[in-house]
């Protein structure tokens, strides 16, 4: 009695041959019914994301032109052209400065306007209007609206500062305005979407921090901001500054719409440069590269983000 | 006497709401007060109070002799340690001792971060912030950790770098806001020892806030009972435990709770309780009903049901080693008595069955059906402590 009940115990503990084969089977069972379940996304993720990037980097390197029946090899040549042509590096440092022109204002200008939020709720039908205008309106219809703001002789900001007696500059013909008009235009349309964020960072400060800073003397305004708001806003603001740094790069439909990159490419952007080079002269090889080097700054500031920067901010 | 902090009618309302209703208290200089209370009783609004983190709509705060209604958190010499610590979690714990040393002994400009350092002075008065914080952090035993972030802390080791940021700057009175209520209950044991330490060693005014009646009775000198915005009864532990002035602080105090029974008074010194009549005088007439309170520890057993013997049956027996906790169904009553009872009494009670208690006249409570106390001049001569009148 005994002898069998210790068998008995044991078939339950431990499997006996026959059961190590059904725990194979039911492994397996379970691991196609996980493909099966995880199948659609991977395949949506290949077909919208892998393999384009995968054909991007493979057209990089031929001479393909859109349409053509044959395509060759070039090697590296693509990007030598790239690095030589005048358009691009021009298009390049474009880009550069208005990033930064505009990161710093939009981060700058977001704060502001958050911590004046903060400090009263006079604002608030402010911050709705000026956080949901840019959202609600489609921004193609909003660049036509800015054209007409800025027309050089009948718009708005003209009119107003002839009235003034001031220089009333041809801002989107003019090479020394074109660049910062687009940038304002740039900050304007991310400044909602920072202050949003500062806002909600603000909001998540444990108010205990501000008592204590206020009985340890640190209770001027400039002393709050340095002892506790800047500090626990770190991570928020790591993510503002790399969201709108990415934003800025893809600038495109202000410049197609009201520049095309003129005058003299003095708004020539890098995703204008692609558009141009991909579909209208339809140099897919060469647009393939300059897209190669967008990707490239694009990952370079997520991984910054990811790696670097994220240890400093987070405290814990 | 010398008074550590003065509150005068202090009166305070979020909106419509009342919170503080007219709280005046004296705190002696070196004195261990502590408000205890429910919680949203008001007490974290009346520690901020006298921090100056809140302003009261009325009344007046002194502390060590001065008003201080005008003047902010920085200038009133106070110290707070904070429930959640408050730490700042982006400086080590180095940083966060010093930052009130900095904040009062260096200007503005000598705090800035890199002009700051060249300024003439800057190095000598960095060189005392940091001897007095390794001093504080060599009294409470955490220099080690100097070069540590809160975040990389335990909560007992945050707990004392939180009083060690209060400590440093040698204020005139601690401000404590349940400061161990996020420990576990065995730090919590022993953080209150040390606290009691810090009191003895400090000698300065601490007022420590707390729904903790355990805390409230073995760190004080003096507790000052809260509820509802009101200061109930404000005694030395002993008493507030032993000579209650209101039903709602022997309530309060006391774990198990007091037993509050409802009776009526038969004639001049005798009262119709729970079944059984017991001499006791409560300077009531005749009919008036009263209510006898009595702590678990106030009951004796009885042989046999009788006069002065409260017969009941027995619903629940709690052994906790030392003592026995009997809970005893009895007529007229909605919730059972709780009776502590010497734990070799094992053998006497069953449950389900009947028990005999004899409470200790000597030991009853009397309340008025509004709360207030009942003082008969018969039991003040019987009571067990002398009764003080309060200060
Ligand atoms: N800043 C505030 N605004 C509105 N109501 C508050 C505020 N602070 C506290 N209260 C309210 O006041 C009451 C007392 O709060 P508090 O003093 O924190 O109680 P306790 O510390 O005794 O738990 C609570 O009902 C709470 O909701
Ligand atoms: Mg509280």
């Amino acid at each position: 009695m005994a002898v069998d009940f210790a068998s008995w115990r044991r078939s339950e503990t431990a499997p006996c041959p026959s059961g190590g084969a059904q725990a194979r089977k039911q492994a397996l069972a379970e691991a196609l019914a996980a493909g099966l379940l995880a199948g659609p996304a991977v395949l949506l993720l290949l077909a919208l994301f892998l393999l384009p990037v995968l054909a991007v980097f493979v057209i990089a390197v031929t001479d393909w032109q859109f349409g053509a029946r044959s395509l060759s090899f070039v090697g590296l040549k693509n990007f030598a052209e790239l690095f030589a042509d005048p358009v691009f590096r021009r298009s390049l440092v474009n880009t550069v400065l208005y990033v930064c022109i505009v990161v710093p204002a939009t981060v700058g200008l977001g704060l502001l306007i958050a911590l004046l939020i903060e400090s009263g709720p006079r604002l608030r039908a402010f911050y709705r209007a000026i956080h949901f205008l840019p959202y609600m309106a489609t921004l193609a219809a909003m660049a036509i609206a800015w054209e007409a703001l800025l027309h050089p002789t009948i718009g708005i900001v003209n009119q107003t500062l002839a009235s003034l007696g001031l220089p009333t500059p041809n801002w989107l013909r003019d090479e020394n305005t074109v660049l910062p008009v687009l940038a304002v235009i740039g900050i304007w349309q991310g400044l909602g979407f920072a202050m949003v964020l500062f806002l909600a960072g603000l909001k998540a400060i444990p108010v205990d921090l501000y008592d204590a800073a206020e009985v340890d003397g640190a209770d001027a305004t400039l002393d709050r901001l340095r002892v506790v708001t800047l500090p626990m806003l770190g991570p928020v603001m790591m993510f503002v500054v790399i969201v709108t740094a990415l934003r800025a790069f893809e600038v495109f439909d202000t410049v197609k719409i009201l520049t095309q990159g003129g005058p003299a490419k003095a708004s020539e952007v890098l995703l204008h440069t692609l558009y141009v080079e991909s579909f209208e002269f339809l140099r897919t090889g060469y647009g393939a590269a300059v897209t190669v080097v967008f990707l490239f700054i694009v990952v370079a500031l997520t991984l910054l983000q990811a790696r670097i920067l994220d240890r400093r901010v987070h405290y814990s | 006497m010398t008074f550590g902090v003065v509150l005068r009618d202090i009166t305070k309302s979020f909106g419509p709401t009342p919170v503080l209703r007219g709280v005046s208290l004296d705190i002696a200089e070196g004195e261990f007060l502590t408000l205890l209370g429910p919680s949203g009783c008001g007490k974290s609004t009346l520690l901020r109070i006298v921090a100056g983190l809140e302003t009261q709509d009325v009344g007046t705060v002194s502390i060590g002799g001065r008003p201080v209604d005008a003047l902010r958190p920085k200038q009133r010499d106070v110290a707070m340690v904070f429930q959640s610590y408050a730490l700042y979690p982006h400086m080590t714990v180095g940083q966060n001792l010093a930052l009130p040393l900095r904040m009062r002994r260096l200007s503005k400009l000598q705090r800035l971060p890199l002009l700051g350092r060249v300024l003439p002075g800057t190095r000598a008065l960095a060189g005392t912030i940091a001897r007095d914080v390794a001093q504080t952090a060599a009294a409470l035993e955490i220099d080690h950790l100097l070069e540590r972030k809160p975040g990389q802390l335990s909560g007992g080791q945050r707990q004392r770098v939180a009083v060690g940021r209060a400590m440093v700057r040698q204020p005139e009175v601690f401000l404590m806001d349940e400061p161990l209520s996020n420990l576990d209950a065995k730090l919590r044991v022993a953080m209150r020892a040390e606290i009691k330490d810090l009191h003895r060693r400090l000698g300065v005014t601490f007022v420590y806030v707390t729904h903790d009646q355990a805390e409230a009775m073995t760190l004080s000198d003096r507790v000052a009972v809260m509820l509802e915005g009101e200061l109930l009864q404000v005694a030395r532990p002993r008493d507030i435990y032993a000579d209650p002035e209101d039903r709602r602080v022997a309530e309060f105090v006391g774990s198990p709770k007091i037993n509050l029974i409802e009776g009526r008074v038969r004639e001049a010194g005798a009262v119709d309780v729970a079944g059984t009549t017991f001499h006791l005088d409560t300077g009531l007439g005749r009919g008036k009903a009263v209510t006898l309170g009595l702590r678990p520890e106030a009951f004796g057993a009885a042989e046999r049901a009788g006069p002065g013997v409260i017969t009941g049956a027995v619903r629940l027996l709690e052994h906790l080693g030392s003592d026995l906790y009997a809970h005893v169904d009895v007529p007229g009553q909605q919730a059972p008595l709780i009776a502590r009872l010497p734990a070799e009494d094992d053998a006497g009670p069953a449950n389900g069955g009947t028990l005999h208690l004899r409470p200790r006249l000597d030991h009853v409570l009397l309340f008025a059906p509004d709360g207030r106390r009942l003082r008969p001049a018969q039991a003040r001569r019987i009571m067990p402590l002398p009764l003080r009148e309060p200060a």
